[in-house]
């Protein structure tokens, strides 16, 4: 009888036996969450972020470098603290507020580490390492802040911060994660791959306490990390800090180019801010304060701003009438039968050399017309447009409407009107002629140019026809590797020739033209063009572009003051003591460079008053 | 000399040989679960035999001696002594909470010398042999009530003695005995109603009462109209159906009176885990919840011999003794779990045949008791760490580490071996 039961005991058993594997075959293969709390429970990623590359001066001089900072955190769970008096002198804390600390970091979590005492130096950190030891669940995290050695450089290094949610969701080659550092603007963003290096990354298996047991697959995972690549900029960071101090108190740009390499020696935003304000714990609160201000601190102007070049623009015309053939050195233009005004001066033989001497309005008027109308066909409205046609095609060579190539992010095209251009603004072709656009003449109109771009053109002055994109960084790495678009000259399309009276010009502009007394260097020959800028906003910008010396020159430079009235007023001084600086090592012209430093035009500036401006956070 | 080398060549060399197998698997787990990859111990190591994995080897060491010595043994020895040895064994567990030292919180052990030895593992042996012996009398029959209760007070005695001494999970394991009488004429409404009553048990701890009375009220109505119609017109019908309803209901508001009232803490707890895991991962819920990850990370092959992470690194608590399985779920991943039962299955399915064969009624009913410890150890288990099942401390046959375990395992199976291969010997009775 019982025989049979054994099979019934059997297929008893078999059921509870395809009971198991089915459920294991849920677990194993059907549900993936296990393996995930897998990884987590015994798979540490261990981070290491190598310190950002340092930027240096042209003559080495470090400017930007790291900190590290150490922060202490505490896993309540792991932490034991026997001895808590010990302890607590060890931090330099008291015992109360060892307590509260430790009551916070319980409340936050049991188990993960929150931070217990933020901000240590090297010095506590050095006295302390030894002792950690002895006190399970407490750890370093160690983070580093830059640290700048000069204050007058921050708007063209820009600022590090961490990595925003659009950036996240948007990077290509998925580097960055939740709370990385990032470069933000200026120099920081340009080189940000070079400066911050490889993220190295460590797989080590943990036991249950999270002791590390090991490498997890042989380390094959593992990326070992590579050091940021230190930046040598071409900026002369003494200049800097001297321009900077000039522009005290104003709104502008300076920007400083070496003509024969297209370094930038110097760039200037005013107003600008303490770096290292943005470079610390507090970045969120002084972000805030520096984003709301309305003269905008965080803007670096110099590739960015947009101003008209007013008469520095008259250089260029001069340049294009004499390479077209429409101009000669000798061309004379009177005042008469032009709309434009100009102030008194000599115009008994007002030629080339005169108008640019005296900046002459109704002169470039008059050449600009005849280089629109000379040579071509057709009725004024036909023949402007053949004329704007090739002198916008030699104009664009010098750069403008279009981005130089800066290694700075913010970089803007600028504008430089052509036949395209007002066929859209007057709705159709031939419906616009010289009447219409005469104001680009003497810089005017539509032109928009950046003080980067006035620069570039006192270097393209400086050199007779060709420049090498303008640029703040020499050489990246230990290698000092550059792009060869920075070494490249880059030719305008104007023959050397026709440099000459612009460059007699320009001199006797400073000597005894434009140029006030305020603005001549003893014992130094420069050559320079005072700009009036018209805009909307208020009283003209004062505008100055010069290089110098005039055989041989070693510095270009475009100074822009928002607001200041005519070139020769603040901007020209203020160019020529950079100037003399750079090339003399010192200004004796103390009385002048004393004056310049305390004038304000803040007063002329126009912007929303009733925004509160903390000055106490400007230089 | 004869008769010895008649007796060998007579041995189940199957059912040895998956033995072996078992325990070789269970000390390569055992080896996985506390290999360092940093420091890897090898067997020549001295500090290797302070590791489980070096004592584990010593357990498997004195087993073949103590599997010698029982063939050693005349094969009429443990019939014979059947009373003695449980006896032996039924004093021994009176005498544990008096002599008895408390390893892992559990006060079951004897220390004699160095060696600790739970007397509740070998209480199965001694029972399993007394049954046999009880059923050896042709006069005994089980459909008999005076059978009957004669039976269960032979089980129920250590049981009792084993919940004495707070170890309910392995008291347990002696309701397996109802396999043996159930193949020896129990009938089958006992192992029917024990199941029925699990189910109720399980079904009132997860099931409100209301809904478990609307399934009563279900089943009762589809359960009428399969009745033949003069049936269903009968007002017994009707009373019977009412009467099965209340006592069951009844049952069910006991069970719940019993868990809230009279178990312990922690044997509620264990319940409250049972029914959800996350009732409390990180205390009582760990267990259950790590083993899952563990056995769940394997996926179909496994991350391969000693390359798991989860059992290696202490994630799974008593990874070696009642853990075992997570080990082997992790490293061999489907194919190896797959395996392992299907040849625990094999083997069950092979000492079950050898017992059908035995001519002696002594040794089939033993050979059915041997079976019955084996499944419900296999059941409880590897449940418990799919989590199937509450956790109860109850190792894996041959797998997990434990010299206790390991021995009492080795003697439950070898006696019935050496009855088997003595088979031709015994007196069909």
């Amino acid at each position: 009888m019982p025989e049979g039961r054994r099979l019934i005991i059997f297929l008893f058993f078999l059921l509870i036996g395809l009971i198991f594997i089915g459920k294991t075959f849920y677990l194993q293969i059907f549900d993936s969450t296990y393996e995930k709390a897998a990884d987590n429970n015994a798979i540490r990623k261990i981070i290491q972020v190598p310190f950002r590359g340092e930027v240096y001066d042209r003559f080495g001089k470090l400017i930007v470098y790291n900190t590290p900072v150490y922060d202490l955190y505490i896993t309540p769970r792991k932490a034991v603290v026997k001895d808590t008096n010990r302890f607590c002198e060890l931090f330099g804390i008291t015992k109360g507020r060892f307590d509260t600390l430790t009551k916070e970091a319980w409340a936050y979590s049991r188990v993960k580490p929150s931070l217990f005492l933020k901000h240590l130096s090297k010095e506590d950190f050095a006295k302390i390492q030894d002792a950690l030891v002895d006190y399970p669940g407490f750890s370093i995290s160690t983070t580093a802040f830059r640290t700048y050695q000069s204050k007058a450089l921050s708007n063209a290094l820009g600022y590090v911060a961490e990595i925003n949610t659009n950036s996240l969701s948007d990077q290509k080659d998925d580097y960055y994660r939740q709370g990385d550092y990032v470069g933000i603007s200026g120099l920081e963003a340009f080189y940000e791959e070079a400066l911050r290096g490889q993220r190295g990354v460590k797989y080590r298996m943990v036991n249950s306490n999270g002791v590390e047991k090991g490498e997890y697959r042989h380390g094959d995972l593992d990326v070992s990390s590579v050091a940021g690549q230190n930046l040598f900029t071409s900026v002369d960071i003494r200049l800097q800090e001297y321009a900077d101090s000039l522009m005290m108190h104003k709104v502008g740009s300076v920007v400083a180019i070496e003509p024969s390499t297209g370094e930038i020696l110097s760039m200037v935003s005013a107003p600008s801010y303490d770096p290292s304000l943005l470079a610390g714990r507090n970045f969120s609160k002084y972000y805030q304060i520096l984003a709301l201000d309305p003269l905008k601190p965080l803007i670096n102007r110099p590739p960015s701003a947009y101003y008209r070049p007013g008469s520095t623009f008259k250089i260029v015309q001069a340049l294009v009438g004499l390479q077209l053939g429409i101009l000669t050195p000798g061309s004379v233009f009177t005042h008469a039968g032009a709309p434009v005004k100009c102030h008194v001066h000599n115009t008994s033989h007002n030629d080339l050399h005169n108008a640019i001497q005296w900046s002459c309005n109704p002169y470039f008027y008059h050449a600009f017309r005849k280089i629109l109308y000379d040579n071509t066909q057709g009725d004024t409205f036909e023949r402007s447009a053949q004329g704007l046609q090739r002198w916008s095609e030699l104009v664009a060579n010098f750069g403008f409407g279009r981005k130089l190539g800066v290694d700075l992010g913010n970089e803007k095209k600028g504008n430089l009107p052509n036949v395209e251009y007002y066929n859209k603004v007057y709705k159709g072709e031939n419906t616009w002629k010289f009447s219409n656009i005469y104001s680009l003449s003497i810089g005017e109109g539509e032109l928009v140019v950046s003080p980067l771009k006035m620069a570039n053109f006192a270097a393209i002055i400086a050199n007779k026809g060709w420049y090498i994109p303008p640029h703040l960084v020499k050489g990246v790495g230990d290698k000092k590797t550059i792009d060869t678009f920075y070494k490249t000259p880059v030719s305008v399309g104007i023959d050397a020739k026709h440099f000459n009276v612009v460059h007699e010009g320009m001199r006797d502009a400073v000597l005894h033209g434009t140029v006030g007394r305020e603005g001549k260097i003893p014992d130094i020959v420069m050559c320079g063009k005072t700009g009036t800028s018209q805009n909307q906003k208020g009283k003209d910008h004062s505008v100055f572009i010069a290089f110098a010396p005039k055989d041989n020159p070693k510095i270009a430079i475009a100074v822009f003051v928002e607001n200041a009235g005519f070139g020769g007023f603040a901007a020209a001084p203020i160019a020529s003591l950079i100037i003399e600086k750079y090339l003399k090592g010192r200004v004796e012209r103390k009385d002048i460079e004393t004056k310049f430093m305390n004038m304000s035009y803040l007063a002329n500036v126009t912007y929303n008053r009733k925004i509160v401006k903390k000055d106490s956070l400007k230089r | 000399m004869s008769q010895e080398s008649n007796q060998i060549g007579k041995l189940d060399w199957i059912s040895v040989g998956l033995y072996a197998l078992f325990v070789l698997l269970g000390w390569m787990s055992i080896y996985s679960a506390v290999y360092n990859p940093e420091a890897p111990l090898w067997i020549f190591d001295e500090a290797f035999y302070t590791s489980n994995a070096g004592r584990q080897l010593i357990w498997i060491g004195t087993s073949l001696v103590l599997i010698m010595f029982i063939f050693a043994l005349d094969f009429r020895f443990f019939e014979s002594f059947a009373v003695f040895i449980y006896v032996a064994f039924m004093l021994a567990l009176i005498a544990v909470p008096f002599l008895g030292v408390t390893i892992n919180g559990s006060h079951s052990w004897f220390k004699l010398g160095g060696i600790t030895i739970q007397p509740a593992e070998f209480a199965k042996t001694a029972t399993a042999l007394l049954l046999a012996k009880y059923l050896n009398d042709p006069q005994v029959n089980l459909t008999k009530w005076t059978n009957q209760w004669r039976s269960a007070l032979i089980i129920a005695l250590p049981m009792l003695l084993i919940i004495g001494s707070n170890e309910t999970g392995s008291a347990l394991v002696f309701a397996s005995f109802i396999i043996l009488l159930y193949r020896e004429g129990l009938p089958g409404e006992y192992p029917g109603l024990l199941i029925a009553l699990i189910v109720l048990f399980v079904s009132s701890l997860l099931l409100s009462p209301l809904t478990i009375f609307i399934c009563l009220l279900v089943m009762a109505s589809l359960f009428v109209i399969i009745l033949p119609i003069y049936q269903r017109r009968l007002p017994q019908t009707y009373v019977r159906i009412a009467g099965a309803i209340a006592i069951i209901m009844a049952l069910s508001t006991i069970v719940d009176w019993v868990v809230n009232h009279v178990l312990k803490e922690h044997q509620r707890n264990r319940i409250k885990v049972y029914l959800d895991p996350s009732f409390d991962t990180r205390g009582l819920g760990y267990q259950v919840t790590q083993s899952k990850i563990a056995i769940g990370s394997g996926g179909f092959w496994g991350k391969g011999y000693l390359g798991g992470t989860q059992t290696k690194f202490d994630f799974v608590p008593e990874q070696s003794t009642d853990f075992i399985f997570c080990t082997i779920g992790e490293e061999f991943g489907f194919v190896g779990v797959m395996a392992v039962i299907v040849l625990f299955l094999f083997f069950l399915w092979r000492l079950l045949y050898l017992a059908d064969q035995q001519r002696s009624r002594f040794a089939r009913a033993y050979g059915f008791g041997v079976v019955g410890i084996l499944f419900f150890h296999f059941l409880v288990n590897i449940g418990m760490t799919i989590g199937l099942m509450p956790i109860m401390g109850i190792p894996l046959p041959f797998f997990s580490y434990g010299g206790s375990s390991l021995w009492s395992f080795t003697i439950l199976l070898f006696i019935f071996l050496k009855l088997d291969a003595h088979r031709s010997d015994m007196l069909s009775r």
